[in-house]
């Protein structure tokens, strides 16, 4: 990073430059733990998961342990919340969507909780930025919606509908099959995975960037002391923004899966 | 100067994508003007329009640091 270098020249606190951008996310292990060869280690981003899930688990069981007919306040942000996404489920999937709304619920705010960990004090490191955790809950959508496609449609219905698309003259289906059949299993999951990964990658790089040009511009007084005022300046604008971006995946993903399940539940004809 | 190509690449592949949207965006907004009542409609379809544009830009992103 040649901020870090730069800032070394004027006396800041760093020697050298950092890691490639690796670092930013990948912690060593705090308790090491391993099963049959397989890395089970608990480090940074695991502690933070479970801290963002036990706060999530906390937060529905008091909203919903003594639910009023009038609710309180924190009952009435629950309710909120499933309200919404219920309100997603009847938008796309229509009436047949009330099944799924626990299940687009939980990822709701499940992805959520995990990227506010991103703009969190002291947290500062949003899980879903390592790819395990996307292609963990993109492998879920992807379960979900061909489970649902072949409970609905049979296991011979779904994937003929998947790859010869109704309403298309017999020889397009030369070119429409496999990229049809692709997108369908492939590139859905798969985008679901990236965009939820590389949204909080770039927003994590981004939050550090700024405070790093913070705690390592405003020592140095006479030279770069206005980059680090600058700095300070636009954090909170950045914090805002990586906000946005937070709801925006949550609420992207939430919708994408609910996408997904329609055109398993009721296919285009 | 070292540096590495990706990053330039992930800059041409924005390109496409960043056009993609301006458009997308700018005729959901338009015909939101044109026709509020249809706003929510509108917003979810423009939401899933955004989420295929965009997704190959987030893989010219992945793909800068891969490799």
């Amino acid at each position: 990073m040649t901020f870090v270098i730069a800032s070394a020249e004027w006396g800041g606190e760093f020697e050298g430059s950092l890691d490639p951008i690796g670092s930013l996310f990948n912690f060593p292990a705090i308790i090491e733990l391993s099963l049959f060869d397989v890395d089970l280690s608990i480090n940074r981003t695991i502690l933070i998961a479970w801290l963002m899930t036990l706060a999530l688990a906390a937060l529905f069981f008091f909203a919903f342990r003594d639910a009023q007919v009038v609710p309180g306040k924190l009952q009435s942000l629950a309710e909120m919340t499933i309200d919404f996404v219920r309100q997603i489920a009847l938008d796309i999937i229509g009436p047949k969507g009330l099944k799924f709304v626990p299940v687009l619920t939980t990822f709701f705010v499940f992805i959520l909780f995990m990227n506010v960990a991103k703009i969190t004090p002291f947290l500062m490191l949003p899980p879903t930025g390592l790819i395990a955790w996307p292609m963990f809950l993109a492998g879920i959508a992807w379960l979900i919606y061909v489970g649902v496609g072949i409970k609905t449609q049979g296991l011979v219905g779904y994937f003929k509908e998947l790859a010869f698309p109704p309403g298309v003259p017999k020889a397009l289906y030369i070119i429409l099959t496999p990229i049809e059949l692709v997108s369908g299993l492939i590139l859905r999951p798969f985008t679901l995975m990236v965009r939820l990964f590389a949204n909080m990658v770039a927003g994590h790089i981004l939050v550090a960037i700024t405070l790093v040009t913070a705690h390592v511009f405003l020592p140095s007084f006479p030279v770069g002391w206005s980059l680090g005022v600058i700095a300070v300046a636009i954090s909170p604008l950045v914090f805002a923004f990586e906000l946005l971006i937070i709801g925006l995946q949550a609420y992207i993903f939430t919708m994408l899966t609910a996408v997904y399940i329609s055109s398993s539940v009721e296919p285009a004809h | 100067m070292t540096g590495s190509l990706n990053v330039l690449g992930y800059g041409l592949a924005t390109l496409g994508p960043g056009i993609g949207l301006g458009i997308l965006i700018g005729k959901a907004v338009e015909s939101m003007a044109r026709q509020p009542e249809a706003a929510g409609m509108v917003r979810t379809t423009m939401f899933i329009g955004i989420a295929v544009v965009e997704a190959l830009a987030l893989l010219a992103f992945v793909l800068a640091f891969a490799v």
